[in-house]
């Protein structure tokens, strides 16, 4: 498998994809180069876990294919929607009804009880919230005695998987994670892995998610590493030792180039 | 430490603008309410100087008029005591340079129309004294000559040119007597104080002033000035000698500046004080603006103020250090408000001479007193207002520091706050109510008690108050608004201190602009259907100046074209047996009397008055226990005995006296009634022709009111609303100071929320959903603190009212509606205002930066 097969990689039909992206923070003497022409595509119905050192950015493309940075150059699409030339109202509104988000931490809103922060974006856009799909999703996150908890009465645990049952509620196209066992003891962070990858197995939900933690990464269908703002390799039907291994080689070859 | 409490100030200017702000305005008005009444004492002291640096001493004689402004209606003529004799003996005295014989009174003079220039409290005459040269250095003459004969009279400018009279029209003056015209010979300028405030002077010559302000041969002062040389004690030493021994009162010209200094003094203190009444509101409700900041500050910094700890800083340090931070920003903010205050009360003068252009002008006067009392003032209320949120910052234990995430609000605080806000508020509500349901100065005391007590303690309960009180607008504003409207109305109440104290500023000044309304539109109201439930009389005639209408008035009123019926009102003060002499007799004509006055009868009739027989009210039959028939022993004035028999008992009624008797069996017994006011019904109705042949009857006496029941009404009311009016300038700057601390509060709600608001717009809510959000979690606690000011404000008037309600009857709470929603509405309204900027600055937060924040 080489670099060139990533944006090809996968058969099926794109939920987003990015090609010839470009990112480019500050100017002058501070510019960074955040993204380097990366092209991919996220399939529907995968699971992919974006990897790489710290810096490589991660984090930005993901937020570029989200609808939440504006990119330099390039193309960015959500489904058939083109991201590059949206306005606010327009991407607002995008990322409302495709897109589903689980950040690190700080994901509900503590005024609002567990279930209020599951169907917000269904209430913010004034949609009628699907109750069997609602139950299935709650009663799969492992949350249906705690739906009337507010966030500083659950756990770190308890808390994400609310954010990913608020990801999931809505049917969203697309589901963006950055990070989103980072703070949470290895068991919680099983959960939530375990419960994404089978709401992507069962559901059909395609998932997104940044991670710098190899066994994370292992629950994903295919792994894509970046380095530098570019994607330097991918993996299928990762392992955590196969990704551990792919990551030392690189590291490797980061200090030999 | 003091380094880092100043740091923590520069670093936080933006966030410290508000409560700067806040404390700049309260003490700018502190600063420009002792500038403003220092200035205008100073200036109306100078004036008071220069207009009487010809008086060496003054003779005046009492009991009569003394030249001032006229409001007695004591019996005057007892004893010419200061004569053409009394004169030339003072001017004879050998201290003497001159004197001058000073004829002062009560003087209306017309406008073109007829109706009276200027106030009747402040319409002048006084007589003119020619030198050999014809004129008088007192008055010197712009326009034409002094007045010499009778039929002649002068002007000061301001009056001539407000009625816009010129040198050779024909006047009409009205002194004590009947109304007569006189041809205008000059106009004059003059610096009398009393006159340069916008009073009209008319002067005469000294006969025709004797004649028609006091009696012929009659002076009411006599000014001395003093030969070079001769002090002004030297001559009022001369002046006792020679001057009547009783009934003259001497004073030196020095004497005379000092009592006018301190009536002066008096006059401005009053006024400053009740400036300083409304400053102090401010400044009040700065309190809790400051509070709020600095709570919100240290919880902002809890990890840096635990560091602190960590490190080893000690608890008083920790006060200490937020303490100064405090201290910058009063020194600050009161320096500010100082030279701010200069500029205000500079702003106050121009603005009243511009009203009021006689009003004296002068140099600013910043006193020292002013400088340090704004400043003390000002470093004070900062640095006692952060005191508690410092002792809170020093209980910030050391682990804090390590403790990640939002502090949940304690609920321990609020247990201990609730208990002390119930017993308060129990205490003042309880106070209010037993004062309510009594009579009287007790009454007062306890109202007077209760209600600072009932305010404190529904403040203290505010955070209480708050969830349900918010609660309840909740489903409407999930409804309307959304999603939006549910995050504000949490937001609202996420955090019940802080929501608190900044809906309490909008609580103060609501909940005295209610009680204010209510009581003025109670009263109005009152004296509405007082006058309109017993007066069917079209027109009441009187004086201008509450003088007494001279008998021979109601004859010719009744020979007027258009006049169907007339009675004048009699007043006697009898001592009647078992009720004694406080209670008036109102004397009506009993023919007329149907006609003029509506009274429900529950027994017996008006028609009683016909036959010498009194009406009395329910509650006075009640008390003595009267019925049709039963009789009461009276003495009448003169001590002639006067049995009054009861002929109808009608229901109480505050526009008419508990005792009606008809005119005649009045004055058979007693000659002389006080006459205050004639009541006339017109053949069709309240007519102006009828005005017009009422006054033309009378003489076109300018001091005459004729006035229909709606004008009186008019009048009243219109009193009214200037003073509610005035409160409400004087309490909007309360209103600022709120609007300040709603905007402090929501700009920091805001920066604090930044990864929320972030998130939100994130998972799709718009920027002008967030704005509205905003917005009406503004409006909400906007609305939460003006509801309660209503309500409180309405109760305390209620109580109020209660009591005075022993004194006017059928005076009852109406509360204007219209009034209280427009308070919500402006409440609302500022609301929004406030929320302006927070909100365009929560929308246009960048999204990314703000979930990254940490
Ligand atoms: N707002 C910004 N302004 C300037 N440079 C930025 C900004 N955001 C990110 N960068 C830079 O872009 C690069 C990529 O950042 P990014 O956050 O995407 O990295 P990442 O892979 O997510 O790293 P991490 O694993 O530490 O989260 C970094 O060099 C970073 O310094
Ligand atoms: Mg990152």
């Amino acid at each position: 498998m080489s670099t060139s097969t990533a944006y090809a990689a996968h058969t099926g039909v794109a939920a987003a994809r990015a090609t010839g992206l470009n990112k480019v923070y500050g100017e002058g003497e501070t510019r960074v180069v955040a993204l380097d022409d990366v092209s991919v595509a996220f399939g529907q119905g995968e699971f992919t876990a974006i990897m790489g050192p710290s810096g490589s950015g991660k984090s930005t493309l993901m937020h570029c294919m989200a609808g939440l940075d504006a990119v330099s150059s390039g193309s960015a699409t959500i489904g058939d929607t083109e991201l590059v030339g949206l306005k606010d109202k327009q991407l607002t509104r995008l990322r409302r009804d495709k897109i589903g988000f689980i950040f690190q931490a700080f994901n509900l809103l503590p005024t609002l009880t567990a279930l209020e922060n599951i169907t917000l974006p269904m209430d913010i856009a004034g949609r009628k919230v699907d109750r069997a799909w609602l139950d299935r999703v709650v009663e799969t996150v492992g949350l249906s005695g705690r739906l009337s908890h507010r966030p500083a009465q659950l756990s770190g645990g308890q808390q994400q998987r609310v954010a990913c049952a608020r990801a999931l509620a809505s049917k969203p196209e697309i589901i963006f994670a950055d990070e989103p066992t980072g703070n949470l003891d290895s068991r919680s962070g099983a959960e939530i892995l375990s419960f994404l990858r089978n709401s992507v197995r069962e559901l059909g939900q395609t998932v997104v998610m940044v991670t710098h933690d190899p066994v994370a990464a292992s629950y994903a269908d295919r792994v894509v590493f970046l380095a530098d703002g570019r994607i330097v390799d991918e993996l299928h039907h990762p392992t955590a030792d196969s990704v551990l291994d792919r990551m030392r080689r690189f590291d490797a070859k980061g200090r030999t180039s | 430490m003091y380094r880092t409490a100043l740091r923590n100030v520069l670093a936080h200017k933006g966030r410290l603008l508000m409560t700067a702000l806040a404390v700049l305005l309260g003490t700018a008005f502190v600063a420009g309410t002792l500038v403003f009444s220092d200035t205008m004492g100073r200036a109306m002291r100078n004036s008071y100087s220069t207009s009487f640096s010809d008086v060496s001493v003054l003779v005046s004689a009492t009991g009569g008029d003394g030249g001032g402004p006229v409001d007695s209606d004591a019996p005057r003529g007892d004893r010419a005591v200061l004569t053409a004799d009394t004169v030339k003996e003072l001017a004879a005295l050998p201290g003497t340079e001159r004197a001058r014989g000073v004829v002062s009174g009560f003087t209306a003079v017309a406008d073109k129309k007829g109706d009276l220039i200027g106030k009747a409290w402040s319409s002048r005459g006084a007589n003119f004294v020619p030198d050999a040269s014809g004129a008088d250095p007192r008055y010197p003459m712009a326009e034409g000559r002094g007045p010499r004969a009778a039929g002649e009279v002068a002007l000061n400018r301001q009056a001539a040119d407000k009625a816009g009279y010129h040198v050779g029209d024909t006047v009409r003056v009205a002194g004590n007597g009947a109304a007569r015209d006189a041809v205008l010979t000059g106009v004059f300028t003059t610096d009398d104080p009393q006159v340069t405030s916008g009073g009209t002077l008319a002067l005469m010559d000294t006969a025709t002033a004797q004649q028609e302000l006091l009696e012929p041969g009659r002076f009411s002062s006599v000014v001395l000035t003093a030969k070079p040389g001769t002090s002004e004690a030297q001559l009022l030493d001369q002046a006792r000698a020679k001057a009547p021994a009783e009934g003259v009162e001497l004073q030196t010209g020095q004497e005379l500046k000092d009592e006018q200094t301190r009536m002066v003094a008096d006059s401005v203190s009053g006024m400053k004080t009740m400036l300083l009444v409304f400053a102090g509101i401010s400044l009040f409700v700065g309190i809790f603006i400051i509070v709020n900041t600095f709570t919100m500050l240290i919880a902002q910094r809890i990890k840096e103020l635990a560091l602190l700890r960590a490190v080893g800083a000690g608890r008083g340090q920790v006060t200490l250090s937020v303490l100064v931070e405090a201290l910058a920003i009063g020194v600050v903010a009161s320096v500010g408000g100082l030279l701010a205050g200069v500029g205000i009360g500079a702003g106050l003068q121009s603005l009243v001479h511009s009203f009021d252009e006689g009003m004296p002008t002068g140099s600013l006067v910043v006193a020292p007193v002013t400088v340090v009392g704004t400043l003390v003032v000002g470093v004070l209320v900062t640095v006692l207002s952060a005191l508690l949120p410092a002792v809170r910052a020093s209980r910030i234990p050391p682990v804090a520091a390590m403790s990640s995430g939002e502090q949940p609000t304690t609920q321990r605080g609020l247990v201990i706050r609730n208990s002390i806000g119930a017993v308060l508020a129990g205490a003042g509500l309880g106070l209010i109510l037993a004062g309510a349901n009594g009579t009287g100065s007790n009454a007062q005391h306890l109202l007077e008690f209760g209600a600072p007590l009932a305010l404190i303690g529904v403040f203290v309960l505010l955070p209480l108050l708050s969830r349900p009180v918010i609660a309840l607008v909740g489903p409407a504003l999930a409804g309307v608004f959304g999603t939006p409207g549910k995050l504000a109305r949490l937001n609202a109440v996420r955090n019940p201190r802080r929501t608190a104290s900044t809906a309490a500023a909008l609580t103060i000044g609501l909940t005295l602009v209610t009680a204010l309304t209510v009581i003025g539109n109670s009263v109005t109201s009152a004296v509405t259907s007082m006058v309109g439930d017993t007066m069917k009389a079209d027109y009441a005639v009187n004086m201008a100046n509450g003088r007494q209408l001279s008998t021979d008035l109601t004859g010719l009123v009744a020979k007027a074209d258009g006049v169907k019926a007339v009675s004048q009102v009699d007043n006697v003060w009898w001592d009647i047996e078992g009720v004694g002499k406080d209670r008036a007799i109102e004397g009506y004509d009993a023919a007329a009397f149907d006609q003029l006055i509506d009274l429900t009868m529950r027994s017996g009739s008006t028609a009683a008055l016909g036959q010498d027989q009194v009406l009395v009210n329910q509650d006075f039959a009640t008390k003595h226990q009267l019925s049709v028939g039963s009789t009461l022993r009276a003495t009448a004035a003169e001590g002639a005995p006067v049995t009054l028999t009861v002929g109808g008992v009608f229901e109480a009624t505050e526009g008419v006296s508990p005792i009606v008797a008809p005119n005649r069996l009045i004055e058979a017994n007693d000659p002389h009634p006080l006459v205050q006011q004639i009541l006339v019904k017109g053949v069709d109705g309240p007519t102006s022709a009828l005005k017009q042949s009422i006054k033309d009857a009378t003489g076109r006496n300018p001091v005459m009111e004729v006035r229909t029941m709606q004008d009186m009404v008019d009048d009243f009311s219109r009193i009214i609303s200037t003073m509610l009016n005035l409160m409400y300038g004087l309490l909007g700057m309360a209103v600022v100071v709120a609007v300040l601390g709603v905007i402090n509060t929501l700009a920091m709600s805001v920066f604090e929320r930044k990864r929320e608001i972030g998130m939100l717009r994130a998972i799709g809510l718009e920027r002008r959903g967030i704005k509205r959000m905003i917005r009406l979690e503004s409006v909400v606690i906007s609305l939460f603190g003006a509801v309660i000011g209503v309500l409180l404000g309405c109760f305390l008037a209620w109580s109020a009212l209660r009591i005075l309600a022993s004194e006017l009857k059928g005076l009852t709470t109406v509360i204007p509606y219209g009034s209280v929603l427009l308070f919500l509405g402006l409440a609302a309204l500022v609301g929004m205002v406030a929320a302006l900027w927070p909100a365009r600055r929560a929308a246009r937060m960048d999204i990314l930066s703000s979930i990254k924040t940490d």
